[in-house]
């Protein structure tokens, strides 16, 4: 358990503090919406939301931890717990999210040099531009580091040419922070950090449809794209160490190990009790889906308490691991079960695709189940976090070293 | 692979052309972008029909074959290969076994050589809510004059929308979950008071809720004896579900052959992922469940045509293998493939579509483990 100690008093001040506020700011009619927002990237809308995003923004706890100097809330973790804890008991949600809250914003306070902070923080903090992710193509998928996306020094300017695949929200997005290759005689060394002004001309997105039927991600093409050189973040081929680190963020926020039951808002036993029946004794009629659901339950309370252990764990605000991988893989597969237990659940309701007959709650679920298979995929497939784990954790040889 | 006669070789042999020529996956993939009403192809069943494959299992004097049911089973593993959308499992396979075994002389002469033919489109009205419980039949018969009047509601009916005939379960007397008391009728599609509902699937085939709202019908349409419909119905059930697992087969066998060529050709850390040990093991799995799954089918088909007294169990055992291995292969399919498998524009997604709708159809893996458990005592 976290040792509060003498700090107490100090955390219960600051409890108070942030009940009131968020009573004075949150309004009533966006409670419990928030699972919109995680759903894929869509934000309610509306003058109480815009109201609430600019007040989350200029307070700076959106993004709780980040620090002050550049629009931050400059909170400690605990600090951080608490305020989440008490815009739960209110059914209060983060209106500031993204890849550049999750992603980009904690990378850049690391490697970026000032000018670069200074510029590009604030406006994440406040909610106000959103960024997408340059990393993979169609042939670097897994083997990231084989990307092939050209970046020139024309001089006064970078020249970017090539292709981008799996962008999300890339049609929607102000920037773009992207993995391009500066030298072509090494692989990892030639690999440099920039971030693209998504209107700069010759950038064309284009959306993938998916077997959900949604368009959350793109195909991004840069034809003789002109980036100032003030873009390039960290040193020139030292794009794959940053890349690193910012996937570790990703991992670390695709676990779902903070986001509480997943996508679904029943549980499965209610689910389960509606659609197939209980006994006489309240229990789900059908034995074998029974076992099924109390099996995926007990993983998903295993997997929360090594969230929560993970957390206390942590001594300072140390930031993603190595174990980040365990999560991922842990948080989606259990997500993916949750999905597959919840179609066989509805049975035949569980097949709508759109039109009559079927609820809102049923379609969400079709669709919810098939977007989630990306989850596996994306963000490091599970075979990547598995090497991860086996190589960086476990020590176990790299049969790919060679490569 | 079971031993096959001559004929049933040349069945397969023809079938696997046709499908792979005239019904490939980018055929199925045209049909749900049209948005056909039927969720399939007329043009392309009554192909179907013209070589003989409707009247498989129908007796010669009514205008069929009458080559068995793994003779229809061969042919339905081809189909399900390219996920050909076509009546054949509800016409030619469910309501033709119904009439056969339930059918009296004069029922059987008016409705098999219209199924045979392909001109009438027969299918099972059976369930009524979110999963198949044969049982529990609310739909009601009440004698009315000569005949009966039929009122109540079915769910899921495959080829809801095209169907002319509906072979439907109701109640006759007893309580609402009771074998005891139900009852089989033969309905005509256009019977005044039937009213269907299409219903939009994730697999973009043809199935309605249909209605009954005081639909009357003769003493002739019952099929088989009154208020012991359901010994019948669980006979006619598990042919076609055996049919079914078939064509599942098929689904899982190509969605394991596509995904197997891509372990073989994606390159990705200078060379093919297939060289991967972490997935060879995974591939290896796959294609042993297949091989374990295609001998419950065939022994299934087999017990159907040799009038076995396992066919229940030997059902119960195909419909849960073949569901299991086509719910792995359907997700690894999608996952080996990795971002391109989750784009419309490529097969993975169809397959797992088809994957999930076909084990729901008819009793999913969880509901034939508990009758296979029920069946062997325990």
């Amino acid at each position: 358990m976290p040792d509060f100690g003498a700090a107490d008093t100090e955390l219960e001040a600051f409890r108070a503090e942030a009940r009131d506020w968020l009573k004075a700011h949150f309004p009533p009619s966006l409670k419990g919406k928030g699972g919109v927002m995680a759903q894929e990237g869509l934000a309610p809308g509306g003058a109480d939301y815009e109201a609430w995003r600019k007040a989350m923004g200029e307070k700076g706890w959106g993004t709780p931890t980040w620090p002050k100097a550049y629009g931050g809330g400059g909170l400690s973790p605990e600090q951080a717990r608490v305020l989440q804890r008490e815009m739960n008991a209110i059914g209060a949600w983060n209106p500031i999210g993204g890849m550049g809250v999750m992603m980009f914003g904690p990378t850049l306070l690391e490697y970026g040099n000032e000018a670069q902070k200074s510029r590009h923080i604030p406006p994440i903090v406040r909610g106000e531009l959103r960024w997408c992710q340059g990393f993979s193509e169609p042939g670097a998928g897994s083997d990231l580091a084989s990307l092939q996306t050209k970046c020139e020094d024309k001089g006064d300017h970078w020249l970017v040419n090539g292709q981008k695949i799996w962008t999300s929200g890339a049609q929607w997005a102000d920037w773009c922070f992207c993995l391009v290759r500066t030298d072509t005689t090494k692989k990892h060394e030639g690999i440099s950090f920039l971030l693209i002004d998504m209107k700069t001309p010759g950038v064309e997105t284009r959306p993938i449809r998916l077997i959900s039927g949604n368009s959350p991600f793109c195909e991004t093409f840069f034809t003789d794209v002109k980036v100032p050189k003030e873009n390039l973040v960290g040193p020139l081929g030292g794009g794959w160490t940053i890349a690193k680190r910012l996937l570790q963020h990703e991992r670390g926020g695709l676990s779902g190990a903070g986001g509480g039951r997943g996508a679904g808002g029943t549980s499965l036993t209610t689910l389960a009790k509606t659609y197939v029946g209980a006994d006489s004794e309240g229990r789900i009629e059908d034995s074998d889906l029974r076992t099924r659901i109390a099996a995926n339950e007990m993983e998903w309370r295993a997997f929360q308490l090594t969230a929560l252990r993970s957390m206390a764990e942590a001594k300072s605000n140390q930031g993603p691991t190595a174990a980040t991988s365990i999560m991922k893989n842990a948080g989606t597969r259990l997500m993916q079960e949750r999905a597959e237990l919840t179609l066989e659940i509805m049975g035949a309701q569980g097949l709508g695709w759109e039109g009559e007959g079927f609820s809102a709650e049923e379609l969400a679920a079709v669709r919810g189940w098939l977007g989630g298979k990306a989850t596996t995929i994306y963000g490091g497939s599970q075979e990547v976090q598995n090497n991860i784990i086996s190589k960086r954790i476990l020590g176990l040889p790299d049969p790919l070293s060679a490569s | 692979m079971a031993v096959l006669t001559e004929e049933q070789s040349m069945l397969r042999d023809a079938a696997r052309t046709w499908t792979q020529e005239k019904s490939p996956v980018s055929a199925f993939r045209r049909m749900r972008d049209s948005g056909a009403p039927l969720g399939y192809d007329p043009a392309v069943f009554a192909e179907m029909a013209e070589m003989g494959w409707t009247g498989v299992i129908i007796p010669e004097a009514y205008g069929g074959s009458d080559f068995g049911y793994l003779s229809l089973g061969l042919i339905l593993e081809e189909t399900g290969r390219t996920l050909t959308a076509s009546p054949i499992l509800a016409t030619a396979l469910a309501a033709a076994s119904a009439l056969i075994l339930g059918g009296t002389e004069a029922q059987k002469s008016a409705w098999l050589p219209k199924i045979a033919a392909g001109e009438t489109v027969g299918t099972l009205a059976i369930d009524e809510g979110p999963h198949h419980r044969p049982e529990k039949v609310a739909l009601k018969a009440t004698r009315s004059g000569a005949g009966y009047t039929l009122s109540g509601s079915k769910t899921f009916v495959l080829e809801g929308m095209a169907a002319d005939l509906l072979i439907v379960s109701a109640r006759t007397s007893g309580g609402e979950t009771d074998p005891k008391g139900i009852s089989l009728f033969l309905v005509p599609g256009d019977a005044q008071g039937v009213n269907r509902k299409a219903l939009k699937l994730a697999d973009s085939r043809g199935a309605a809720n249909i209605s009954f709202d005081n639909v009357v019908v003769g003493a002739d349409a019952l099929l088989g004896a009154e208020g012991e419909g359901y010994a019948l119905l669980e006979k006619v059930l598990d042919r076609a579900r055996a049919g079914l697992a078939a064509e599942m087969l098929g689904s899982a066998v190509q969605a394991f052959e596509t995904t197997l060529d891509y372990l073989k050709t994606r390159v990705q850390f200078g060379q093919v992922i297939g060289s991967f040990q972490a997935l060879q093991h995974r591939a290896a799995k796959m294609f042993t469940d297949l091989e374990l799954a295609r001998s419950c089918v065939e022994a299934a088909l087999s017990a159907i045509d040799n009038d076995s007294p396992e066919v229940a169990e030997l059902v119960a055992l195909a419909k849960t293998k073949v569901g299991d291995t086509l719910h792995l292969v359907s997700n690894e399919m999608v996952q080996m493939h990795g971002g391109i498998g989750m784009t419309d524009a490529h097969d993975a997604g169809l397959y797992l579509k088809r994957a999930r709708a076909t084990e729901a159809t008819f009793g999913n893996q969880a509901y034939h483990r508990d009758r296979y458990a029920r069946m062997q005592g325990f």
